[in-house]
């Protein structure tokens, strides 16, 4: 493992542990038939269950625990053989029931790892995670602060959708760090369908815990009080907190040399716009959450069968998948990072493209110079391209049989692009028909007829000469292949000769 | 044909018939409610208008020559703990007064398929906690046999209105006792099948690994009819059982010859009352008479029975009560005067005024929005189930789970397998369902922990999660009816009804009715 | 074993109950007697008990992943003390953090 550059600099290290939660794929809600759907008028997806009304009972939805063992797979976690949910008992006007349905002793994972290595080099992590659980979501409070004192409104849409939490070890050492493995198991679940961690939906929330870690003089480290930060509603947020956070810890620490143990875990929430975190009002009561099992539902247990089943329709997650594009399509890391990076639909393009056009580092080439720079600059999503596979491939056959060279065959792929027509067309259409060896020959000889200088230097011994023949050879033919230029006029000098 | 006087069984041949209307039948329990109900306060919502016009209906489809359903007019009071779309559903709680549930319980879809008539719901103790109907905040239920007695507790109120002619059946839920105590203390059948033979569904929680709901009827036969009715798998109910439901009114006239039926030396100790003791020991006399064969057994930590169930009811029931906060449904307080007041940035609260003049509340609150909790809280509920809220949530707490909470599931598992020991020796145990008869309203309330132990011998089998039945077996010398109680394996509800109906069929105990004249 | 007015104070809050001075007291002298009496369980020796939580042996119990029918917003807040026609009002929640 290598230290971060920016560590390096500072008088100490940084503890990073991150709590994420994310929303699990379902059409249904954990604990009953309301529909997951974002974005819906307020209080249309609820049903005496997830109201928490009187007599209402929770039964576990099949396909979120199921999701919930593939993200744990994933994040090579030991799965728990029997497990069971637990009561979390406190008072919150978005949790209707005043409890909430968790795991606590027996969370069905635990013991896993995420690994995340900076492509360029500048990091690697293993980042240990303590625990994958399955839990339920609360609804929404909404508050008109500008209002003052006005009520609060209540919407419990996503009251009982079905979450996963995951929680790290302190493993992380920079905010760099935590922001590149918070992308790394984004895209992991993302991969897996597990969810769609979409950060503006809630799909996705961070919680981070960091501390630091201060060498002193004498051989001993003081370590600051940990703080737990909230609120942060993008990655980038979370790397500025903890950019923040540390910059803050070693200022207190230095002015009131106050270490770990000597208060409670304090909570911080990330105000965005001032770039501050803010402590937040502790309330002394609010960590009994009094857990108990929860007596609605029967524990879980987990075969081996129906852990090979979930394995099974896993399909490969982006380390794996890195290395097997590298290996197949002999791609550098960096190239198959940058390609698993952008999501399974675009590999999978590009492994369409790549096999059509029997070149991985051509189709790799292309894939990031041409596809994703204009799939960036246009938007959208790499199903909606117009451009497909096997058009891209078409355009790289003619050019490796020299119908014509790369920059003309970018004019191609952006003439497909705008017009929408096949590639045959838009060649025909731009007058493209391969030059025959006849219609070189002539070519050539006339070039060679009018240019006795560089055919002195070429029979001099000075071949790079021959340059000056092809660029004027474009200028009279624009469809003429320069290296069979080349090769036919260094034949006709020679039989000069 | 005078509907009062007849059993479930022979009503419901009655309507199905034609020898009797639906609709006769319905109007005859009414006209009875309305003359008895105000001595007795059995019900707490009464559904005259929909259930008659439901009655109509069933009527209607009989001349039209249509099928109907096993329960055909067969009228059914409810206990006021499962919801029902078409009446309020209040636990008898301020809390929940005027609370209309959205849906059905389980069991009353049930009742309602089978076109039984929902005549109304009953009384009793608030939240289902207590023995004695006295903490309903709708007033006590009195006892038909003596008025001046409890009914028991928590289903007073359907015991009472089966014991009074007020409804021919029942449905009552069984936390620790909360069917077989009162149906005992009312010389009604009362039946508390094993855990998740009933959906839950609906039935507003006490304490959900406790809770079950059952039938309370004037006898076995009736109780048997209305389980193929309200017995079965639902998918709605995690905790239900996918087992089959037998005809159990088909068994029921198995002869009794060589069953084994447990005595058990523990229910007989100390606090047993004499009458009840020789009533019962009676029953065993007549059961042997029958053909069984009578068998001591031990239940060695049955006298853990209570403290094991005093923590595990009351820690499910804060957290199954945590939903009563005002937020969503049911009481809200209004905010206080001098509630307002601001400092600094946080809320801080002046100390409010208690409800109904109380005196001022300790303490402060830390927002507007825990003042409405606890106050909504504190005016909502009742003092027992505000006791039992408070020893929940105290035994849950950090530092004492360990000591209280798990301590007790270790000991529910020790009373759990003195059960399972004592299976393998009889097929039922048998014995008192509460160590007195009847007492006087006001006797026990003001010591709950005297009230707790009328449950001494029916926590065992919730605890244990298996069944039992409770019916009559004499009467002492003041006129007041004496419970026996039978329990049984998990899922021995067949064997359960049979062994009740074999003894009902040599005795008329459970034909007795008290005196009330409309 | 017996409880000060101070523990159930704190159970007071953690259950969200409004207690009087009346009540303090009361419940102080109620519970030390319950929490006494139920205290008689240390007799046992329970080290080697599983605890049993529930009593049935049922597991995996699932529902499919199929929607099935809402409330309508009129029949979620039918029962409301408060409310404005999609949602539940409650008083101000300014300041605290929330589930999750």
């Amino acid at each position: 493992m290598t230290a971060h550059a920016n560590s390096a600099a500072e008088p100490y290290t940084i503890v990073i542990g991150l709590e994420v939660h994310v929303q699990l794929q379902t059409k249904t809600k954990l604990f009953c038939g309301c529909s997951t759907t974002f974005g819906s008028p307020p209080n249309t997806q609820v049903c005496p269950t997830c109201l928490g009304l009187p007599g209402s009972l929770p039964v576990m939805n099949r396909q979120a625990f199921d999701l919930a063992l593939r993200a744990a797979l994933a994040l090579d976690c030991q799965i728990a053989r029997f497990t069971k949910w637990d009561r979390k008992n406190y008072f919150y006007p978005d949790l209707p029931k005043g409890y909430q349905i968790s795991q606590y002793d027996l969370p069905f994972s635990h013991s896993g790892q995420l690994e995340v290595v900076d492509p360029k080099g500048a990091f690697s992590r293993r980042v240990r995670i303590t625990r994958v659980h399955l839990e339920e979501d609360a609804g929404k409070s909404m508050h008109d602060e500008a209002a003052g004192t006005a009520d609060t409104r209540i919407d419990l849409n996503r009251a009982g959708t079905p979450l996963c939490e995951i929680v790290s070890e302190p493993d992380l050492r920079s905010p760099q760090e935590a922001r590149a493995w918070l992308n790394e198991l984004k895209l992991l679940l993302v991969y897996l369908g597990v969810s769609d961690c979409n950060m503006q939906e809630g799909s996705l929330r961070v919680d981070a815990n960091v501390n630091l870690h201060i060498p002193r003089g004498d051989g001993t480290v003081a370590k600051t009080p940990i703080v737990e930060i909230k609120n942060m509603n993008s990655f980038r947020s979370v790397e500025r907190a903890l950019i923040y956070e540390a910059a803050r810890q070693f200022e207190e620490w230095q002015a009131t040399g106050a270490e770990l143990g000597s208060a409670p875990k304090q909570t911080r929430g990330w105000d965005d716009p001032a770039g501050v975190t803010r402590g937040q009002r502790a309330k002394e009561e609010s960590s009994d959450y009094r857990y108990f099992p929860e007596p609605d539902l029967v524990p879980v247990t987990v075969s081996e069968e129906q852990l090979a089943a979930v394995r099974g329709e896993m399909g490969e997650p982006p380390t794996v998948l890195r290395q097997a594009l590298a290996d197949r399509w002999t791609i550098t890391p960096y190239d198959a990072d940058v390609l698993v990076n952008q999501g399974r639909d675009l590999v999978a393009y590009f492994e369409e493209l790549a096999t059509l056009a029997k070149d991985g580092k051509v189709a790799s080439n292309w894939m990031q110079q041409d596809v994703l720079r204009t799939l960036n600059e246009r938007g959208g999503t790499i199903g909606e391209f117009p451009v497909r596979p096997a058009a891209v491939a078409d355009i790289l056959g003619r050019i490796a049989l020299g119908d014509f060279d790369t920059s003309r065959g970018r004019e191609i792929f952006a003439a497909v692009l705008e017009s929408g027509k096949t590639v045959a067309d838009v060649v025909a259409s731009l007058g493209i028909a391969a030059v025959d060896d006849a219609e070189l020959e002539s070519l050539c000889r006339e070039l060679i007829a009018a240019n006795p200088k560089i055919v002195a230097d070429v029979q001099g011994g000075k071949e790079q000469a021959a340059a000056g023949l092809i660029g004027q050879a474009k200028k009279k033919n624009p469809n003429v292949n320069p290296g069979k230029v080349r090769a036919m006029c260094l034949t006709l000098i020679k039989q000069l000769g | 044909m005078q509907p009062l006087a007849l059993s479930a069984v022979d009503l419901v041949a009655a309507v199905q018939q034609g020898e009797l209307s639906a609709v006769a039948c319905a109007e005859a329990f009414f006209d009875r409610i309305a003359a008895v109900d105000g001595r007795i306060n059995a019900f707490l919502a009464v559904n005259r208008e929909a259930a008659v016009a439901q009655a109509a209906a069933i009527d209607a489809r009989r001349k039209a020559g249509k099928p109907l359903g096993p329960l055909a007019g067969l009228p059914v009071a409810v206990k006021d703990a499962l919801c029902t779309a078409d009446l309020p559903t209040t636990c008898a709680s301020k809390m929940l007064e005027g609370f209309r549930p959205p849906y059905d319980a389980d069991v009353v879809a049930r009742l309602r398929r089978a076109d039984a008539v929902i005549v109304g719901k009953t009384n009793m103790d608030e939240f289902a906690m207590g023995g004695s109907n006295e903490n309903s905040a709708f007033g006590a239920v009195h006892n038909p046999w003596d008025l001046t007695r409890a009914p028991g507790g928590s289903s007073g109120g359907s015991a009472a209105c089966v014991a009074a002619d007020m409804a021919p059946v029942a449905i009552g839920s069984d936390t620790g006792g909360s069917i077989r105590q009162p149906a005992g203390l009312c010389g009604i059948t009362g039946f508390k099948p094993t855990y998740g033979r009933i959906s839950r569904r609906g039935l507003v929680a006490f304490a959900s690994s406790l809770d079950q709901i059952g039938p309370m009827a004037r006898s076995a036969a009736d109780c048997a009819l209305l389980m193929e009715t309200i017995a079965g798998h639902d998918p709605g109910d995690a905790t239900s059982l996918a087992e089959p439901v037998p005809t159990y009114t088909s068994l029921l006239n198995e002869p009794l010859q060589g069953l084994r039926i447990g005595r058990v030396a523990e229910h007989f100790g100390a606090g047993l009352d004499p009458e009840v003791a020789a009533g019962v020991e009676a029953a065993f006399e007549t059961l042997k008479a029958a053909g069984a064969t009578i068998h001591d057994v031990e239940l060695p930590h049955a006298k853990y029975g209570i403290p094991t169930y005093y923590l595990i009811a009351p820690c499910e029931a804060s957290s199954n009560l945590a939903r009563y906060d005002g937020a969503h449904y049911g009481h809200r307080a209004e905010p206080g005067k001098g509630h307002r007041a601001e400092t600094g940035k946080g809320y801080r609260a002046e100390t409010g005024r208690g409800g109904g003049g109380a005196g001022e509340y300790v303490g402060g609150f830390d927002s507007p929005l825990v003042e409405m909790y606890c106050r909504s809280r504190a005016e909502g509920f009742g003092p027992e189930v505000k006791r039992r809220v408070m020893l929940g949530t105290y035994a849950l707490s950090a530092g004492y789970y360990d000591a209280f909470y798990a301590k007790a599931l270790r000991v529910r598992r020790l009373i759990q397998r003195d059960y399972l020991e004592a299976f393998t020796k009889v097929d039922l145990i048998a014995g008192p369902v509460s160590p007195t008869p009847a007492f006087k309203l006001g006797e026990k309330t003001g010591d709950p922990l005297a009230m707790y132990l009328v449950d001494m011998y029916t926590v065992g089998t919730n605890l244990a999660g298996i069944g039992g039945i409770s019916f009559p077996c004499g009467f002492t010398a003041g006129g007041l009816p004496i419970g026996f109680q039978l329990q049984g394996p998990a899922l021995a509800e067949s064997l359960l009804l049979r062994a009740a109906h074999g003894y009902q069929q040599l005795t008329d105990w459970h034909t007795r009715r008290p005196a009330l004249p409309a | 074993m017996s409880l000060t007015r101070q523990d159930v104070a704190k159970v007071g809050m953690l259950a969200r109950l409004a207690l009087t001075e009346a009540d303090l007291e009361r419940m102080t002298g109620e519970l030390s007697k319950i929490v006494n009496f139920v205290s008689q369980l240390s007799e046992l020796d329970t080290a080697a008990v599983e605890p049993l939580a529930h009593p049935l042996e049922s597991r995996n119990v699932f529902r499919e992943d199929v929607p099935a029918p809402s409330l309508s917003t009129e029949q979620a807040l039918a029962n409301a003390p408060r409310q404005d026609g999609s949602c539940f009002l409650v008083p101000a929640v300014l300041g605290e953090s929330g589930a999750a």
